[in-house]
């Protein structure tokens, strides 16, 4: 229509300019960010629950060691090492994520945002992407940081309360090994929870995509349907075993010492007996097909 | 390169068909509004049209295809599907950041100044915002976008008359200039009158009417006759006729307005009374008072 000059309100150097198009990492990075913005429940939860164990840990164990008279059993009380705040942490983030995947192709679906996200330029893939990024980068290194801060943060009340004792804090520090203790926690996030639970959380994201209602539902009766299945037919029970065994925390080597003793933990760690076990390969099969179908799924769902 | 051009566009939702072979072209830097009664089929070609449901045949938009580039074609597309996409979640400044931050073409300074003349503050959720100001932050998102094309369905639907006013004036001065292709669809007929250049009437999934504004001004007549005048004018062979306070109006497609004057007033129909005559037209149809 308009060849005439004055047709276009911008200078013409400038209105011909072709705007670069956003690098993929800056994509990432914002559909990332807005995961972050929407689900709160990522990083509030596990700071409420390390609030609530630091609390917990001032009350209960400082509280009564400081009221026990003997310093002996006082000081045998505070050097008491503990990895219960860890598990409880990693626990909640754990439930946390899995209720993150479950509603993170759905709730979009229903509340129909959907249409605004997708009048926007980034791919399907790239939101997918982006959703299982939380569960597998995100909330463990979120676990990992909370977890560290809050143990320390333990160390350092009982350490004060020794000090105060006039006792010697040495040996509390020596005992839970803060550092060793912090690489073995980081190796099993890293390891377990974004690695090895990877086909997990791309199978709630399918389920999520999938599910006209009830995602939960999706994501549990399949697994559910296939081990009775299994046992009618065949009488085994392997399928189930399978899938306990995978969710229970991986092969020897990568599981999370219970026994709090870091440094004899430590010396169990197999990084390469780990990356070469079949197990993990398997699964990341399966989580790329899970994946992939649910990119294939966003694209297709409408709102419901 | 057309902005829109579709083959034997279609589309079935089970049994129910919903775009039964829709060929339409859409030239650049047109205002087209494409009207249809419920169910129709407007949302659906919107939707073929943004890479938002699959389709049969062929479709072109800005000489992509929307179902495999998506995500490439909405660099150059905009659309508001209708008023309540925006995350409920979302504040203000996180919508403005997030399009920022993905959108190659967005101009934040311009969004923000769309904004200013509005009462929306930035740290707003947008659940705590009324129907109307989310329609307008949505527009503002938009219309900060340089885009090629912009598809609005139904996007002044529930708002009242003055934010509808609104909207259709900041759309045409602020937003429109020639270069940009427009697509609307409403059930407001009369709002966007003046505002298009080019009119689609789609019935059942196929175009039944396909014509620009001029066309329409010069194609269509509507008289107004006396009882005593009526038998004359029915010699031009009106296409439709209602009733109205004892007088007939009547609506003659391609008389000579000069002939036409001599029975009674003549002047060009409103889309609305236009639409209402071209759907009784359609077999099958048995709404209306058909002569």
């Amino acid at each position: 229509m308009n060849t005439e000059s004055n047709a276009m309100p911008e200078p013409s150097g400038v209105a011909t300019m072709v705007p670069a198009a956003i690098p993929t990492s800056r994509l990432l990075y914002w559909s990332v960010r807005r995961e972050l913005w929407e689900n709160r429940s990522i990083y509030l939860a596990p700071l409420a629950v390390a609030a609530v164990l630091l609390f917990g840990h001032l009350i209960a164990t400082i509280g009564r060691a400081m009221a026990i008279a003997d310093l002996a059993e006082r000081q045998a009380l505070l050097e008491e090492p503990s990895n219960f705040a860890a598990l409880v942490i990693m626990g909640v983030a754990f439930l946390v994520a899995v209720f993150y995947c479950l509603d993170a192709l759905y709730g979009e679906r229903r509340d129909r945002s959907i249409l605004f996200w997708k009048s926007l330029p980034v791919s399907d893939a790239m939101t997918v992407a982006a959703k299982l990024i939380i569960p597998v980068v995100v909330i463990p290194l979120l676990t990992f940081a909370i977890t560290v801060v809050a143990q320390f943060l333990m160390l350092l009340l009982s350490s004060l309360a020794l000090l105060g004792s006039g006792l010697d804090a040495s040996i509390l520090w020596q005992r839970a090994a803060f550092f060793e203790a912090s690489v073995g926690l980081f190796y099993h996030l890293v390891a377990i929870h974004g690695f090895w639970y990877a086909p997990i959380f791309g199978w709630l994201l399918l389920a999520s995509a999938w599910a006209q209602r009830m995602p939960f539902l999706w994501a549990v009766l399949p697994p559910v349907v296939i081990a009775a299945v299994e046992k009618i037919v065949f009488g085994s029970t392997h399928f189930g075993r399978l899938l306990l065994n995978h969710m229970s925390g991986g092969p020897e080597g990568a599981k999370f010492p219970l026994d709090a003793n870091a440094v004899h933990a430590l010396e169990h760690l197999s990084p390469g007996s780990f990356l070469l076990s079949p197990g993990l390969w398997i699964g990341f099969a399966l989580a790329a097909a899970f994946l992939y179908a649910a990119v294939r799924l966003r694209r297709e769902r409408e709102p419901i | 390169m057309a902005c829109i051009e579709a083959r034997g566009l279609r589309k079935h939702y089970g049994a129910t068909v919903a775009l039964d072979g829709v060929d339409l072209k859409v030239e650049e830097g047109r205002i087209l509004g494409l009207i249809g009664p419920n169910g129709a089929g407007k949302t659906t070609a919107l939707k073929a049209m943004l890479g938002l449901t699959a389709y049969d045949g062929q479709l072109r938009v800005l000489g992509r295809d929307p179902w495999i580039e998506r995500h490439r074609l909405m660099h150059e597309v905009c659309f508001i599907a209708d008023v309540a996409v925006l995350p409920r979640w979302m504040r203000v400044w996180q919508a403005l950041d997030y399009v920022a931050g993905v959108h190659p073409r967005f101009d934040r300074a311009k969004a923000e100044g769309f904004l200013a003349r509005t009462t929306i503050k930035h740290g707003s959720r947008i659940r705590e915002l009324s129907k109307g100001m989310v329609t307008q932050l949505h527009l503002a998102l938009v219309m900060a976008i340089d885009a090629k094309l912009l598809v609005l369905d139904e996007p002044t639907l529930g708002l009242d008359i003055l934010f509808r006013k609104q909207f259709y004036d900041s759309l045409l001065n602020d937003y429109f200039d020639h270069s940009r292709t427009i697509l609307v669809t409403t059930h407001q007929v009369e709002e966007i009158e003046h505002v298009l250049t080019d009119l689609m009437f789609i019935d059942r999934g196929r175009i039944v009417l396909g014509c620009s504004m001029e066309d329409f001004e010069s194609r269509y007549t509507e008289v107004t006759v006396l009882p005593q005048q009526l038998a004359a004018a029915r010699a031009f062979r009106p296409i439709y006729e209602r009733e109205v306070l004892g007088r007939t109006i009547l609506l003659f497609d391609g008389v000579d307005r000069g002939q036409l004057a001599t029975l009674g007033d003549a002047r060009t129909p409103g889309i609305a009374d236009l639409f209402v005559a071209v759907m009784n037209l359609q077999p099958g149809r048995t709404q209306g008072a058909a002569p």
